[in-house]
Order: structure tokens, then C-alpha cells, then sequence
């Protein structure tokens, strides 16, 4: 008997467009001259730098730091002479100060990290060796990894899941990580297990990538505790509560994290990033960036020093077929459009999606028509064009009673939407007025 | 290469940035599309008068939609195909000899009254085909059930005996008709309503291409027939018989005027098969389906806002 694919309730099928790269091997960037370092990528406190202008610095030596447990070291990428530490503009949409290093054009490396090529060391030093090779959740939230493999008192944790879910359309970063260094994320695993004491992790890959589940599979079968779990090809797959919900079944709780129901999520690029730190002793100092989309030449999956600019990337894939268009970090469903190619990759730069002016064009909205897609769709069960509503009418009070802060802002009610009206646009809106009001009352009350 | 420096040749917007290819008009021409069989058996069983009927009513139904929005300093939408489906629809549940200058009254009426009143498409609460149809019912009872007789395919005979219709029937004289004649059309009836295969066709086309809720004809023509059993009643006539597919498959199913979440539907539907059944059984008027559906339509905001999905994880997380 053929078992049931898993997957999560509601859900959309959407474009996946992954046929330029899927098959594309991943390939070295040439050297850039110059990377901008960005002192926080990840979500926490922001790094203080730990060089001068004028340092000479080498791969993977830490350049900046925090004392704060919620953050994560950032290392040099390349070697060469810092040649300035000021704010620079990223792709968060907002100047973070920077570390500018010009490269010496050569491969010096800082190798300040202890590899364990042999045997596993016990799990604290694993823990301290995540946090110390500044590795942060690749898939794009960028949350420190160490963290995540600290759970609070009372929080036990019996399931780890490798999210190769990549339901993001456009992107073949993490498709190509399974298939071309499988055994390296089950390593990345096998290390986060031990880290938490967990006997049992999961792989789970949509079914629109066959060859990397059978590639997981080859890898995974010498470990009896590892299991790799095809799943329905739906959006959002990979959102880590229908992740949860498709492979354990377990319902995060509102307004909780997956550690509430006993699941830590990685990302596949997290757990190659563990094994380069454990095994190579390398630090966090390049990722897997798939350029792509109608306005591109030549897209390609690349593996990227930190802190290369997009432009770089973009003359290595032949550069734009038009001057004008969209320029996406990340997928085109949850990533955000930049102005300028003048940002650097950072690590939780997942795609660069560069789209015509006409496929990028909105389409005008028209009126509801109550076809309720939007609800059908919704992975959360919310009431989109009610969310929206709300918000368009200012009834932030409906709002928060209608679970609006549940809202993961996957986007299938605006993709799905046959009226074309930016449903996710203003349930964003009326989130950041509820969490300004929230604000608000909190510094009233404190005022007092 | 882009240029670059500045934000002038770049789109910026918020995600997502994909959408479906899936419009309104697209939408509203698939149900067009999925009448084609009722408009076709229309024709043949009653002629070119049903045609014009037809005709008359679209056409009316669209220019009082673009008069209106001219009026109203909106923008002109009639290429969206959803007038011209509430002109078709309405001259669908017309009897074939209703005089045609009445027809285009109901049409004016639904678009003017029915839709455009309460603000133009998805602002409705009431299916505008319907309100067409019951002002002209109030308004004109005597030739909205003057039925013709069928007396076969056009120019086979006289075409304007005065018949009832099965329902009619039943309930005055307790004549029964048989199945084939109710399943293929050769009965007296709306334009529309009278051939359950043909409706049939078009119904399963829109499920089919996922533009109808299959709950709603399901718990609509299920109540029916179910009630219908239980007091003794032949439910399959009862299936057949009058508009209740038409308005089970294209009536009800109304994105604009049904809820939107899946158990106010079947909360929805099972109310209408209630009602018609009431209506049938022990109303005095026995074509009952369209006020079944106006009534609940009045309910949808209060169903909907009853029936709210559980939201994923909806346990509080711990303090």
C-alpha cells in the first residue's frame, strides 16, 4: 500500500518556475574585489566590530561580535585590509554599519576555529561552535542557530526537521545542497541531534524534487534515526508550522515557536553550514545564492563569499536582459524588492529574483467578488479579505480579534486573489499599527 | 547593465510578487460559458422567441450597468462578463412567452436595483438575477406563470397552448410527469429550468473547473430530496422538477451573495433545501426555490461571521 504523501491542510499551487537552475550545478563566484560586511544579518543584537580601519584580515577571522546570547559573530569572508567601517545600505531595507575589506587576492585563511574531523565532540562544544562560526537560519530569517539549540527550561525537544521544502518559486539553492552535498546535511543533523539530545530528525523535501529525495535517502540510510519524508508540492511547504504540522502533525500554538510543541526547524544550507564549522572548523563565510528570473542571462545557483554585492553576481550571470524591472531578495513570494544592486549578500540571502518590467507590473485591483480563494488558501484558516477589510476600514480592534497577528504573511491570498487586490499588503499595514498602538500603551502605562 | 545608482528604473512594491493568472472576467465568462447547454436546449425546445428573450435581457442588463456606472462616475466595467450573466440568468427563469418589454424591465431592475444600488459587483447581498425575477413575480404574476405547453420541437406544432408546469401539477391535480420528460426538457417551464441535463452539463463544468463549491448544490439538492422522502414525497421528482438545479447549480452558487467559508456553505445550502421544501410542501406557491435563495442570501454576513475557520494552533501558547 502506496502511503498518503504528507502535507498541511489549505495551501496553494503555485507557479514553481525552478526549470532555469534545478539542473544547474553550483558554482564558485569569482572573487570580488571588495565585500561589505554587514555587522548584524541576523535577527537580534547587532555585532560590535572587533577590527580598525586598515586591519588586515583573513577568511573566516571574526570581525565583529556581541555579548548578547540572541546574536551571532560575523566573520571576514575574504582576505585583504579593511578599508572602512561605516553604515552601508542592505537589503533589510536600511543602513546597518557595515565592514567594507578590499581584497589582497589571496586565499589567506584566519583558521581561529578547532575542526572535529573524526569524531563528534559532545554537545555543548557543538553548541558553542555554532554560535562562535556565526551561523544563523539560512533560509532567509536569519535566527541564530545557537539559540534555537538552547531551549528554555522545561522545553524538551524530541524532534529535529531539515527543511528542503524550498516551495519558494524561482529558487534551486537548497534543491542543489541535497543533491550535490547530501551527506554533509545529514552530518549538520547528526551534530544538531546530538546537540539536543534528540534521537530522532527528519528531511523534508516536496516531491517536485525526486532526485534530492533520493539523494537524502542514499545519505540518510546508514542512520536508522533519520528519516526523509516526501511531501505534497504545496505552498507554504516550508513554513516551519506547516512543516511541523505535514511531518509531526503537532499544531505550533498561537502566537508560540516550534520548541513549544518540541521541534527545532533547520534549513538544508544551515546544516552544511554546521558541518563546515564542526568538521572544517570554517565559520559562516559564504552561502548558496540562486540568480534568476525573466531578467536575467544566464541564471545559475552560485556559492557566494558574504558580503559580495548583488551587482557582482549579477555581471557573473551575464547580466540584465533590461535595464528596468524588479530586483527581489529572496523568492518572489516572501522576499523583499530592493532599489539598488549596490547591497551585499548577506546569510540569510537565499535568491536574487530579477524580474521584467512587465511580469513585475501589479495588476490593477478590481472588487471582491467573495470567490473566498483567499480563505481556501490560507495555511493559518484566517479570513484574508476580512483581515484586509479591516484594516482598509481601520478597525484595528476586529483586527486583533481576528487573529491577525497569526498572519505567517505567506502571501496566497494575494497570489491567489482573481480580483488582484493586495490582500497581504494591508493586513501588513494593520499589523504594524496594532504593534504601534501596542507600543503605544505600553510606554503610556510605563509613563505613569 | 541597470543603472543602478538611484530607485528611478526599479519596481518596488511588497511581496508577494507572483500572482495568478486567474481573473474576474475569466471567472464570469467560464459560468457563460458553462449556460451554453440550458441557452442551447432553451432554444430548441422553444425557438427563436427564446432567443430573443435572451438576447433582450443581456443586452439590457449590460447597458443598464454601463448607464449606471456612467451615472454613478465609476468606472464602466461591462466587459467583465458579470452583467451579462445576471441578463442571461434572469431570462432563464422566464416563462418562453413572457412579453418581452416586461423582460427587459426585470433585466433594468436587477443590474439597477439588484447590484448596482448597493454599490456594483461583490457588493450585492442579494443574487441580482433573482431580484429581477421576484420584482417581476410581484409585479406581473399572471404572465410570469402563463407556461407554454410543449408540444414539440419548434414548428412541430402550435406553440402557444397554455400549459402547467410539473410542479403545477402536482399540486393542483397530483399529476405526476416521468422523469425523462423532467431530465431532457420536454415539459413547460422557464427557459432554463426545464431540462435538468443541460443544466447538469454546465453545473459539472464549473465543478469541474473549481469555480462552484460542490457543497452547495450537494446540500441544497440533498436537503431537498431528503425532506421530500420523509414526508412521502418522490424525491427524485422533486430533484427535477422546477428551478431548483438551476438555481442549486448557478443560483445559490453565486460567489458574490453565498458565504465564504466552507461550513456556512453547507449551513447555506441546507437552509435553501429547507425552504424549498417548506415552500413546495405546504406554501401556496410552489416555485419556490428563487425566494428560498433571496431569503438566505439575506444571512450570509451573519453566517460567515458564525462560522470562522479555527486558526492554526488557536490554544494560547503558555503565559
Amino acid at each position: 500500500m502506496k502511503a498518503k504523501v504528507k502535507t498541511f491542510p489549505q495551501g496553494a499551487h503555485i507557479y514553481e518556475l525552478k526549470g532555469d537552475t534545478a539542473a544547474k550545478n553550483i558554482v564558485d563566484t569569482s572573487p570580488p574585489e571588495e565585500v561589505v560586511i554587514p555587522l548584524q544579518q541576523h535577527i537580534g543584537a547587532p555585532c560590535k566590530p572587533l577590527i580598525e580601519k586598515g586591519d588586515h584580515v583573513k577568511i573566516g577571522q571574526k570581525i565583529g561580535a556581541s555579548d548578547s546570547f540572541v546574536s551571532a559573530p560575523v566573520h571576514a569572508s575574504i582576505s585583504g585590509q579593511v578599508t572602512a567601517i561605516e553604515p552601508r545600505k542592505t537589503s533589510l531595507g536600511r543602513k546597518v554599519l557595515s565592514v567594507v575589506i578590499k581584497a589582497n587576492g589571496q586565499q589567506e585563511f584566519a583558521g581561529e576555529l578547532r575542526g572535529f574531523r573524526d569524531e563528534l565532540p559532545d554537545g555543548e562544544q557543538i553548541i558553542s561552535l555554532i554560535r562562535e562560526a556565526g551561523i544563523v537560519g539560512m533560509g532567509g530569517a536569519a535566527f541564530p542557530t545557537h539559540v534555537k539549540l538552547s531551549p528554555p527550561e522545561g522545553k524538551e525537544i524530541d524532534r529535529v526537521i531539515v527543511n528542503g521544502c524550498e516551495c519558494e518559486p524561482y529558487l534551486t539553492g537548497d534543491h542543489r545542497l541535497m543533491l550535490e552535498n547530501s551527506e554533509d546535511i545529514i552530518f549538520g543533523l547528526i551534530a544538531i541531534m546530538k546537540a539536543l539530545g534528540v534521537k530522532k530528525g527528519f528531511i523534508g523535501i516536496e516531491e517536485n524534487k525526486m532526485d534530492a529525495i533520493i539523494s537524502m535517502k542514499d545519505a540518510s540510510s546508514p542512520n536508522q534515526n533519520i528519516e526523509v519524508i516526501p511531501l505534497k508540492t504545496k505552498y507554504p511547504q516550508g513554513a516551519e508550522k506547516m512543516l511541523i504540522k505535514a511531518i509531526v502533525n503537532r499544531e505550533v500554538p498561537s502566537g508560540g515557536l516550534p520548541l513549544d510543541v518540541g521541534v527545532v526547524v533547520i534549513n538544508t544550507g544551515t546544516a552544511k553550514a554546521v558541518t563546515d564549522a564542526i568538521s572544517n572548523g570554517i565559520p559562516l563565510v559564504e552561502r548558496i545564492v540562486t540568480v534568476t528570473g525573466s531578467n536575467i542571462k544566464n541564471p545559475g545557483n552560485l556559492r557566494v563569499r558574504i558580503g559580495t554585492s548583488f551587482r557582482h553576481l549579477i555581471a557573473e550571470c551575464g547580466g540584465l536582459n533590461e535595464e528596468s524591472g524588479k530586483i527581489i531578495m529572496g523568492g518572489p513570494m516572501m522576499g523583499k524588492t530592493q532599489h539598488t544592486l549596490d547591497i551585499p549578500v548577506m546569510k540569510g540571502t537565499s535568491g536574487i529574483v530579477l524580474l521584467t518590467g512587465d511580469e513585475a507590473a501589479a495588476a490593477e485591483p478590481g472588487p471582491c467578488i467573495r470567490c473566498a480563494r483567499c480563505v481556501d488558501v490560507c495555511p493559518v484558516n484566517l479570513v484574508p479579505i476580512g483581515l484586509a477589510n479591516c484594516s482598509e476600514h481601520e478597525k484595528f480592534g476586529d483586527l486583533e480579534s481576528l487573529h491577525v497577528l497569526d498572519c505567517i504573511e505567506c502571501g496566497s491570498c494575494s497570489y491567489i486573489c482573481p480580483a488582484k487586490r493586495p490582500l497581504l499588503h494591508w493586513i501588513r499595514l494593520g499589523k504594524a499599527k496594532i504593534a504601534a498602538m501596542r507600543a503605544a500603551a505600553r510606554n503610556s502605562t510605563s509613563s505613569k | 547593465m541597470m543603472g543602478g545608482k538611484t530607485a528611478v528604473d526599479t519596481i518596488v512594491s511588497s511581496s508577494p510578487h507572483l500572482q495568478s493568472k486567474e481573473t474576474i472576467s475569466g471567472i464570469m465568462y467560464t459560468v457563460l460559458i458553462a449556460l451554453i447547454p440550458a441557452v442551447l436546449v432553451s432554444i430548441y425546445l422553444f425557438g427563436m422567441k427564446s432567443l430573443y428573450l435572451m438576447l433582450a435581457c443581456s443586452i439590457f442588463a449590460v447597458a443598464t450597468e454601463g448607464a449606471v456606472q456612467k451615472l454613478r462616475q465609476k468606472e464602466v466595467t461591462i466587459n467583465d462578463g458579470s452583467a451579462l450573466i445576471t441578463g442571461l440568468l434572469l431570462a432563464l427563469t422566464l416563462p418562453p412567452d413572457f412579453p418581452m418589454i416586461l423582460a427587459i424591465l426585470g433585466s433594468v431592475i436587477a443590474i439597477a436595483i439588484g447590484k448596482q444600488a448597493y454599490g456594483g459587483l461583490g457588493h450585492n447581498p442579494f443574487n441580482p438575477a433573482l431580484v429581477g425575477r421576484a420584482f417581476l413575480v410581484i409585479s406581473f404574476p399572471v404572465e410570469m406563470t402563463t407556461w407554454t405547453k410543449w408540444v414539440g420541437p419548434v414548428g412541430a406544432a402550435i406553440d402557444t397552448q397554455t400549459g402547467a408546469t410539473p410542479l403545477n401539477w402536482m399540486k393542483t391535480e397530483g399529476i405526476m410527469t416521468d422523469y425523462s420528460a423532467l431530465f431532457w426538457g420536454n415539459i413547460s417551464g422557464s427557459l432554463g429550468e426545464v431540462s435538468a441535463f443541460a443544466i447538469l452539463l454546465g453545473g459539472l463544468y464549473l465543478l469541474y473547473k473549481g469555480y462552484i463549491d460542490w457543497r452547495i448544490p450537494l446540500s441544497v439538492l440533498g436537503s431537498v430530496a431528503l425532506l421530500a422522502f420523509l414526508v412521502g414525497e418522490d424525491p427524485l421528482f422533486h430533484l427535477l422538477a422546477g428551478g431548483l438545479m438551476l438555481g442549486a447549480f448557478f443560483m445559490a452558487t453565486d460567489m458574490v451573495t453565498s458565504p465564504i467559508t466552507k461550513l456556512g456553505r453547507w449551513i447555506f445550502g441546507l437552509t435553501i433545501g429547507f425552504l424549498v421544501w417548506l415552500f413546495r410542501i405546504y406554501g401556496g406557491y410552489p416555485e419556490g426555490v428563487m425566494f428560498a435563495i433571496l431569503l438566505v442570501n439575506m444571512a450570509v454576513p451573519l453566517i460567515d461571521r458564525y462560522t470562522a475557520p479555527r486558526i492554526l494552533g488557536e490554544v494560547k501558547a503558555r503565559g
